[in-house]
């Protein structure tokens, strides 16, 4: 599994941030916790948005091909797996080896339900844009209002 | 990590920041990686999101500076959680005169840049052959 170095080394407001995830925890346990999207610190990294009708999730994966990724979701959880394999050179010395490799698969929890049907991946520059359309009967609606 | 006798020296992060930009967004140093041969060094970096439009890489005074631009989200979207920026990825690169400047070169393929740099003709390993009296 690859471990991505988020900000630095580990300092002591990291206390804080496990702190933060037990109250979390805590508040869960007895239905009060509001969806929150926890940054987790692992490959790869994750950007969640949403407008009105959809929810995109964004996701750094350099060089990677879409034959390299699958991606599944069941009721609210995406799940990202696959494999960044290294450069294929053999015979060489490194004098750097920075970028992650190896296997990993990760698991998004989304606020809400999405209409699994019509859901869009797209690849493009080493960048995955995975883009789930919330369903009918949850998207918002104007109401107009008749005078009487 | 063989650091001794590396022909291509990484400046120290600090030196990012050393300007301020002009770009809205963070600048980050890609992850790199960096291997060589004994014809040639590679490197290959970390760039997702930056398309060829929106790389520049300058090679100044023996300073190879890569510099790769990122769009973020639209602002017709609300953000729920995030775990990476958009902005600038940037970092600088100090050649040594051991690299032939004169055929660097670069390709972009899904978001990793991949540059060549040829050894000089001097600086190529040659094997001598001892021969026996």
């Amino acid at each position: 599994m690859i471990v991505r170095r988020m900000a630095g080394p580990r300092s002591h407001w990291s206390d804080f941030d496990v702190l933060r995830k037990d109250m979390l925890r805590l508040l869960d346990q007895v239905g009060l916790a509001a969806h929150e999207f926890q940054p987790a610190g692992v490959f790869p990294p994750v950007n969640l948005t949403q407008d009105r009708e959809h929810y995109y999730l964004r996701c750094e994966l350099p060089g990677m091909r879409p034959e390299d990724l699958e991606i599944s979701v069941v009721g609210r959880t995406v799940t990202l797996s696959g494999e960044r394999k290294p450069a294929e050179a053999e015979g060489v010395s490194y004098h750097r080896r920075e970028r992650l490799y190896g296997r990993f698969s990760r698991s998004i929890t989304l606020p809400g339900e999405v209409d699994s049907e019509t859901i869009n991946a797209n690849l493009s520059d080493g960048l995955l844009t995975v883009k789930m359309p919330k369903p009918e009967k949850l998207k918002p609606r104007q109401i107009s209002i008749k005078a009487s | 990590m063989a650091e001794q006798n590396t022909a291509v020296e990484t400046r120290s992060p600090q030196d990012l920041t050393s300007t301020e930009g002009t770009r809205p967004g963070v600048v980050v140093a890609p992850l790199v990686d960096i291997y060589e041969t004994q014809e040639t060094i590679t490197l290959l970096a970390d760039m997702p999101g930056v398309s060829q439009d929106d790389l520049t890489i300058d090679l100044n005074e023996g300073v190879l500076t890569l510099t790769g631009h990122t769009t973020g989200v639209p602002n017709t979207e609300d953000r729920v959680g995030s775990e990476f920026r958009a902005g600038t990825f940037q970092r600088k690169f100090t050649l040594s005169d051991s690299i032939d400047q004169t055929k660097i070169e670069a390709q972009l393929e899904l978001g990793v840049l991949k540059l060549q740099l040829p050894k000089a003709a001097k600086a190529k390993v040659r094997k001598i052959t001892v021969q026996g009296a």
